[in-house]
């Protein structure tokens, strides 16, 4: 298909997949610890309005769960189907960390999740809230496990090789690889911002359209709260993260920056925009400021390190590619800074509800933390190639022997399907955040006190009487 | 150490996809009789007595895989990569007919059928291509240096296409007796009808598998007809016919758990005599669990959450089913 080799398609078929299955779970983790959060304000505080949101964001919870698990079944078969040789070379380290995702998110499923959506009148308040924690704390593990095991990817260590195969020598070792706690916090991080972005875009949606309740006001607020504290610190994370890829992965740093080679004496300049020429070993039409990314990286006026030139040329990844997804997400941090600022400055001036440009950037600002992610796993994982296993095993080595031919159709198959499937389920989610969260006048409503208790089953917690269709 | 793991994770392994077989089984094979059954009213009542477990059932699925990476990682990359076109044929079945059971409920009428068609065709393309599956996990897989050799449609053979259709029937025996099972009336007259001839077809299947694969299979006919095995071997059949038997006689009869117990039994004799054949390799032809194990290191490291947590899921599954017991009746549903 377009001339692309079967090892280009398998890329983007495993790529594809995995950006989809990536938007839920991040959603999933920041909206679990809000729950929790709503949760505890509820018996807190005892104002209704706590109570009125969980029950307004619960239901969103449960629709963009079911997708996760959709999606992640997927994920589990793609390294064995895509990339065999790359699970029997290195499956002895990333299977025990996969099955150990899996078992805590059946774990978390199995025990809380059930008495999270359905046990609200079957359980007392403290046990409902225990269900909640439980089931936020459950996403976190689950979430550590898997990039454990991406980490240990990019910055592989704790092993040893023997008859061509990977053998963990030590499992500390191998989870707290040297990337891992940075990428641990850097993700966690974001899953929140890009929650807290999302429920915030949500709150002035609505406030636009003079839906002006305490509820609304309530989430925007809270929201709001969260990027104006969270953004530097995903900020102030990114750098160190950047710091230790410096140490780890040189060449990823330099294709980030589309810094190719160091003049002598003088600091590298940090470039803001430009076309890095992969063949030309120069980028390009660039705008930069002088000493600036010596600085950042380097942390003194003369730093320099290593430019991309100065590796084989068999080792370099694509810094066209990286040089912009980086910056897709340095820029949307940017803003999210912008928006948390201007956030804190509303508040004070007494505008915070009213301001309706305001209003329509933190509506517009929705998705962005989604495309952060994205754009930052873009970074990470197309900045570690040539190497599947940083430094020890090859892309080009991992792929399994399938055609062009029928990747293609895999692939095509997958587009059409993931569109119409979870485009039918975040439409359903959307109409659901339209709907606005309602007000409850007493403890039992009607609705869920007729409901026999149905454990693990997501989606159902969500009301029947909206049609997601969008065909 | 003295604890044999390849072994243990085998029988985890085995464990899960026997779950996943007969729990996952009767959910698919409600979508395999829909197209029998026309009312509206009697199709809710069908998915209703599905809904609370389904995708409970299917998790065993997620963790078949992930287990077999973590404790066989060169089955997992000789399997899936051998079996990449009807795996993926089977996840886009099993992502259908997963949002079909929702959108159905709840979409307006003109989209209706629009998903129960979904769930039709993603339960017997998710059906059909396990079977294929399994039909070509018994032809065996062509490996060279711990890599899969053969080519993409070495799955694809008479007898693969055949396991494949016999999988469809035997998934509608289980699901036209949790049926029988479930409900009453007239759906449940109905199932009582349908599950005689496919109690028929079901025996007919096993039948011919078990003399095809020997046939295509020398050594496991050596391991069924020589002596003394034949004599140790000789209760499986034996106890197939008796269960059919039983269970051609508790369809005519009045009770209603009986056919569906049954046919489980019928399904785990199948099983078993699917294990008989082929231990212990987990690569047929040739190739060992032990063979194919991953270092110790890593199966033991994995066995102590496995062993933790799996009792935990047992006791969850149980208990819904236990709160989830008795007859759907029809309108009273969950939705
Ligand atoms: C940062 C977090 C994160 C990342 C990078 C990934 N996942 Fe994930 N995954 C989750 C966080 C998560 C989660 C929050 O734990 C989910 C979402 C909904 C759920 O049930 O758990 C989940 C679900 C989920 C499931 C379904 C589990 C179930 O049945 O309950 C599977 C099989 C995977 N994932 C597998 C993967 C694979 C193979 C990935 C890598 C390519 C991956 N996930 C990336
Ligand atoms: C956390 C667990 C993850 C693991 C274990 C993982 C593993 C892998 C593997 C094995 C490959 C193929 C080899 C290669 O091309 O280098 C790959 C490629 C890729 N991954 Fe990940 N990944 C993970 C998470 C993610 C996430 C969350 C995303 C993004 C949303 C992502 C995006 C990609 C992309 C786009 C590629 C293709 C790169 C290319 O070849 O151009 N990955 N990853
Ligand atoms: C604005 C300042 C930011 C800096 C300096 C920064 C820095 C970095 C760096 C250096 C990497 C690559 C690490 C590697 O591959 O080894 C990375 C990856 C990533 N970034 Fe950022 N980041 C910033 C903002 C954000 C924001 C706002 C988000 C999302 C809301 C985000 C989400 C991610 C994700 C999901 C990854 C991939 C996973 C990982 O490697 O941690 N980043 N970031």
């Amino acid at each position: 298909m377009f001339g692309l080799t079967a090892l280009e398609l398998a890329r983007i078929q495993f790529g594809f997949t995995v950006s989809f299955h990536i938007i839920f779970p991040a959603i999933t983790i920041g909206l679990a610890s809000y729950l929790a959060v709503l949760e505890g304000l509820w018996l807190w505080k005892k104002d209704v309005v706590y109570r009125d949101l969980y029950h307004f964001w619960s239901k969103i919870f449960a629709v963009n769960f079911a997708m996760g698990v959709v999606s992640g079944l997927v994920m589990a078969y793609q390294f064995g189907t895509n990339w065999s040789y790359f699970s029997s070379f290195a499956g002895s380290i990333t299977g025990p960390l996969l099955a150990y995702e899996v078992l805590t998110a059946f774990f978390l499923e199995a025990g809380f999740l059930g008495v999270m959506l359905f046990g609200w009148n079957k359980v007392g308040p403290g046990l409902h809230l225990f269900a909640t924690i439980m089931v936020a704390i459950g996403t976190l593990i689950s979430a550590t496990w898997i990039l454990a095991s991406n980490s240990w990817m990019q910055t592989p260590q704790g092993y040893e090789i023997v008859n061509n195969v990977v053998v963990p020598v030590d499992w500390l070792k191998v989870i707290f690889n040297p990337s891992f706690p940075y990428r641990l916090a850097h993700m966690v991080v974001a899953a929140f911002l890009s929650t807290g972005l999302f429920v915030g875009a949500s709150g002035a949606w609505h406030l636009l359209r003079r839906n002006d309740t305490p509820r609304i006001r309530t989430m925007f607020s809270m929201a709001m709260w969260m990027v104006l504290i969270v953004t530097p610190l995903q900020i102030f994370v990114g750098d160190l993260h950047g710091l230790n890829t410096l140490e780890h992965q040189p060449a990823k740093v330099a294709a980030m920056e589309g810094h190719w080679r160091n003049e002598p004496g003088a600091g590298v300049p940090l470039i803001l925009f430009g076309l890095p020429d992969m063949e030309g070993e120069v980028t390009r039409y660039k705008l930069e400021i002088p000493r600036l990314g010596g600085l950042i990286l380097t942390h003194s006026l003369d730093g320099q390190y290593k430019g991309l030139s100065e590796f084989p040329k068999e080792d370099r990844p694509n810094s066209a590619v990286v040089f912009w997804s980086f910056r897709v997400m340095v820029g949307l941090g940017m803003l999210m800074l912008l928006l948390g600022v201007w956030s804190a400055w509303l508040r004070w001036r007494g505008a915070f509800f009213a301001q309706p440009w305001f209003l329509r950037f933190a509506t517009a600002m929705g998705p962005s933390g989604l495309i952060a992610i994205l754009a930052g796993w873009y970074t990470t994982e197309i900045g570690r190639l040539p190497w599947v296993v940083y430094g020890v095993m090859r892309t080009k080595d991992a792929v399994s022997n399938h055609s062009a031919p029928v990747l293609s159709a895999t692939l095509i198959v997958f587009i059409v399907m993931y569109f119409a499937v979870f485009g039918t389920g975040v439409s359903y989610m959307l109409k659901l955040i339209a709907k606005g969260p309602a007000e409850s006048e007493d403890e039992h409503t009607p609705h869920e006190a007729g409901q026999s208790p149905r454990p693990a089953r997501p989606l159902s917690a969500a009301p029947d009487d909206i049609d997601p269709s969008i065909n | 150490m003295g604890i044999d793991l390849p072994l243990l994770w085998a029988i985890v392994i085995g464990f899960g996809l026997m779950m996943y077989v007969i729990m996952d089984g009767f959910d698919l094979g409600i979508g395999i009789l829909f197209p029998f059954v026309r009312e509206r009213e009697d199709r809710d009542t069908m998915i209703n007595s599905v809904a609370p477990v389904w995708d409970g059932n299917e998790t065993w699925l997620v963790l078949g895989a992930a287990a077999l990476m973590a404790a066989f990682p060169m089955a997992y990359a000789v399997i899936l990569s051998a079996l990449y076109l009807p795996l993926m044929l089977m996840l886009a079945g099993l992502i259908w007919r997963g949002v079909a059971f929702e959108f159905r409920f709840k979409a307006d009428e003109s989209h209706k059928p629009f998903w129960d068609k979904a769930f039709i065709w993603g339960s017997y393309i998710a059906t059909f291509s396990q079977g294929v599956a399994l039909g070509a996990f018994i032809n065996g897989f062509e490996v060279q240096s711990g890599a899969y050799a053969g080519g993409v449609f070495d799955w694809l053979t008479p007898f693969s296409l055949f396991t494949g259709l016999g999988l469809v029937i035997a998934y509608a025996l289980l699901g036209s007796t949790w049926l029988v099972m479930k409900t009453e009336g007239g759906l449940q007259r109905r199932m009582r009808e349908l599950g005689r001839p496919i109690t028929m077809a079901v025996l007919v299947s096993i039948v011919v598998v078990s003399i095809w694969t020997p046939l295509g299979h020398p050594d496991i006919a050596v391991r069924w007809f020589s002596l003394p095995n034949l004599i140790y071997l000789a209760p499986v059949p034996v106890l197939v016919a008796l269960a059919s038997r039983l269970l051609i006689n508790t369809l005519n009869g009045e009770t209603h758990a009986a056919p569906f117990v049954l046919s489980l039994a019928l399904l785990f004799l199948g099983y078993s005599g699917l294990a008989i054949s082929l231990w212990p390799n987990i690569i047929p032809p040739g190739i060992s669990i032990w063979a194919a194990a991953s270092p110790p290191q890593s199966m033991g490291f994995a066995l102590v959450g496995a062993l933790f947590i799996i009792p935990f899921i047992l006791a969850y599954t149980a208990w819904s089913y236990y709160v989830f017991r008795g007859k759907v009746k029809a309108g009273e549903g969950y939705h």
